[in-house]
């Protein structure tokens, strides 16, 4: 056990860190949210000039061939600075992997290079209106023509599908199997006539995410991924990549927004009030051990190549901690935290989605007591 | 970063366990607890072991090791729920052999290592392994102090928990250097990870058997995700405990903030998760017989040992405010 950082990850993380300092992201800008798409997608291209884009990706698809731990000191430190998440974050994260995992030498050479410049966007077209927690049961369908597939359906929460050049979708291609064995994994063309992008306005009143309507949209035979009838087990190399690396970015975040909930309090005086006190400290509490777990997460996988039972809770761990905490703000900042426009109302009312998206918190402990606790299939 | 234990603490722990599943069963303990005295002959045992004296160097006839290595045989005596005054002894040890004086730790170290003395440990209301220990470290607020058992008063305190012995404190001891209240801590918070392991490992085994409407209830959501939560703390628990573990010997300065979150953690951790096994037993689980409960006492005596979560949070919350005030300093002096 040593919870220090290795020489080659400290020097790892100095040179981020010059490095972030010499290409400062500056403030995200108000013109709203394109503005604000392109600003994250310019300090992605600043990274990747850099060769910091995707530090995690092997040196031959243009990558850092960093490891788990430096990995991990990349999102920290990109948290840290107040850096965006680069904006081709879903390619960056899960489609790249999916696609060195299972794709054909020519799908490689076609789509990794230009996710990591962000020439390229990738947004993830797998819930349903009527697939959410229970994918297997999508209903797009995708059938076969002369050398390419028509597909027809419907996807709903695609964030960034309005920028998007590419989708990973999963649409069904036999209906007569069993409901996992019919789907097939396509990388589908964003920029053709058959396929239409609705914004999706949430709680916030903004549109982070997207409905996406499919009438005979067109893709080539060569742009499925790992095989005809195998898209369940691509899919779940995706949803397996999903978490990795994020936890790093927001226990960092978490912490930001904390400490200034606590300095916002301690500027009230209500530091001595120890009801309030207390309630920050249980907040301190589960922000570190947040940052611990995921440690101890990252131990195993780099030891033994897969996580144990603590890598199935941190997403749950956070997402109720960053529910808290918004929730204590408003306690303590009284009508600010609801004044329409504001930035602790947004974070109050964004924070509700973090138990949901990305697996409910009511699925990952099913698959906590399934997978983790060996108990018998949820009724 | 290696955020696990080693091969040789891992073979350690093993070893622990799986003596420990032999020599103190449910059924001994239950022995044990009923006639109101400790396992002498399981106590013979671990002394011939080393165990006491783990943490304790080799000039005092110690084992040499460090606190991760006690916190693990802290945790897998607490997972058996094992009736022996090792929790006062080897932390009483621990203690004195990294804040006690040289004087003091000439007087005491051997003994205890060698299983010829025993220890105590807790706060001036509420101190566990009292009975005829020769030495007790007290913990008061930051402060601890030291005791010699002879001079001390000590009144027994009868408490729900049988399985070890308790008394009050009082009178006016040696103090100790600073470190040492948070190590009395950090041993109490990992007999506490041992102790939600067991109440989680027993209640998982329970509800994968007992079947109720023609299945196993296990299977009802209601059931498996109150077992999810008892992982989510019992994981909450280990990564402060052995944190703080680390820190102890790696990183003293981090010492009291990991400290306090182990003992933030345990104390309210400890008490839920044994709770959550005497409800995920159902009806079994409320009988003298079914030793879940058992468990249930230990947490509800160690979460008092502590001195309680509140405490803890409220150190937490005074060193998050410092914390942002200096960060803020910083920021306005650069």
């Amino acid at each position: 056990m040593d919870l220090t950082f290795t020489d080659a990850e400290t020097e790892f993380r100095d040179e981020l860190r010059a490095w972030l300092a010499d290409n400062e992201p500056g403030q995200p800008p108000v013109e709203g949210e394109e503005a604000s798409y392109e600003w994250r997608r310019g300090f992605q291209r600043r990274l990747a000039d850099g060769g910091w884009a995707a530090v995690h990706w092997p040196v031959e698809y243009g990558g850092r061939g960093a490891t788990l731990t430096q990995s991990a000191i990349f999102f920290e430190e990109l948290a840290r600075a107040k850096a965006p998440l680069p904006a081709n974050v879903l390619g960056l994260l899960l489609a790249g992997p999916t696609i060195m995992i299972w794709g054909t030498p020519e799908q490689k050479d076609r789509f990794l290079a230009p996710i990591v410049t962000a020439e390229e966007i990738w947004c993830q077209g797998f819930s349903e209106p009527e697939a959410g927690s229970d994918l297997a049961s999508l209903k797009t369908r995708a059938v076969k023509e002369n050398g390419h597939w028509r597909i027809t359906g419907q996807k709903v929460w695609t964030s960034g599908a309005q920028y998007s050049k590419w989708c990973m979708l999963v649409a069904r291609t036999d209906s007569e199997v069993a409901k996992h064995k019919g789907l097939t994994y396509f990388l589908m063309d964003m920029e053709q006539d058959e396929v239409q992008v609705r914004p999706l306005r949430q709680i916030t009143g903004e549109a982070e995410f997207n409905e996406l309507f499919m009438e005979d949209a067109k893709v080539p035979d060569e742009h499925v991924l790992g095989g005809v009838g195998n898209g369940w087990k691509v899919a779940l190399t995706t949803l397996m990549n999903e978490r990795a690396g994020l936890a790093f970015f927001l226990q960092v975040r978490l912490r930001q927004v904390l400490d200034e909930v606590v300095a916002e309090a301690a500027a009230r005086g209500l530091m001595d009030d120890p009801v309030v006190a207390d309630k920050l400290g249980e907040l301190h509490l589960k922000a570190e051990v947040l940052r611990l777990t995921a440690y101890r997460g990252l131990t195993q996988v780099e030891r033994y190549g897969q996580p144990g039972p603590e890598g199935s809770l941190t997403k749950w761990m956070w997402s109720e901690t960053n529910q808290q905490l918004t929730q204590l703000a408003a306690e303590l900042l009284g009508p600010e935290a609801v004044q329409a426009g504001t930035r602790w109302s947004y974070e109050l009312l964004r924070a509700r989605g973090n138990t949901i998206e990305g697996g409910t918190t009511e699925i990952l402990k099913n698959i906590v007591a399934e997978r983790v606790l060996g108990l018998p299939k949820a009724r | 970063m290696d955020f696990d234990l080693n091969d040789e603490q891992k073979e350690i722990k093993r070893v622990a366990h799986d003596l420990l599943a032999a020599r103190s069963p449910f059924s001994k303990v239950r022995q044990a607890a009923e006639a109101a005295e400790y396992d002498r002959e399981l106590w013979k045992e671990l002394v011939e072991l080393g165990w006491p004296g783990i943490a304790v160097s080799a000039e005092h006839a110690g084992q040499d090791l460090g606190t991760v290595e006690l916190a693990a045989l802290l945790e897998e005596l607490g997972y058996a729920c094992a009736c022996t005054p090792f929790l006062g002894t080897a932390t009483a040890a621990a203690v004195i052999q990294a804040s006690g004086t040289p004087e003091q730790q000439g007087r005491w170290l051997p003994a205890l290592a060698a299983g010829e003395a025993t220890g105590a440990v807790g706060t001036r209301e509420l101190v566990c392994d009292a009975d005829g220990a020769a030495v007790i470290i007290v913990v008061d607020g930051e402060e601890a102090q030291l005791f010699d058992g002879q001079s001390a008063e000590v009144e027994p305190f009868v408490a729900i928990d049988p399985t070890r012995r308790f008394a009050r404190v009082s009178g006016q001891g040696e103090p100790l250097a600073a470190g040492a209240a948070d190590r009395v801590r950090l041993g109490i918070a990992a007999e506490v990870l041992g102790i939600c392991q067991r109440a989680l490992d027993m209640s998982l085994e329970f509800v994968k058997d007992r079947k109720q409407f023609g299945v196993p209830v296990g299977s009802f959501q209601a059931v498996s995700h109150r077992c999810a939560q008892m992982l989510m703390s019992t994981e909450t628990v280990r990564s402060a405990t052995y944190y703080a573990a680390w820190a102890a010997d790696a990183d003293p300065d981090r010492l009291t903030e990991a400290a306090a979150l182990a003992a933030a953690a345990a104390a309210d951790g400890g008490r839920e998760v044994t709770a959550s096994a005497i409800q995920a037993h159902g009806g079994i689980g409320f009988t003298w017989e079914a030793d879940v409960h058992w468990l249930f006492k230990r947490a509800q005596l160690d979460a008092l040992l502590l001195g309680g979560a509140k405490r803890h949070r409220a150190t937490l919350a005074r060193l998050a405010a410092q914390r942002v005030a200096s960060a803020a300093g910083a920021a306005t002096a650069g």
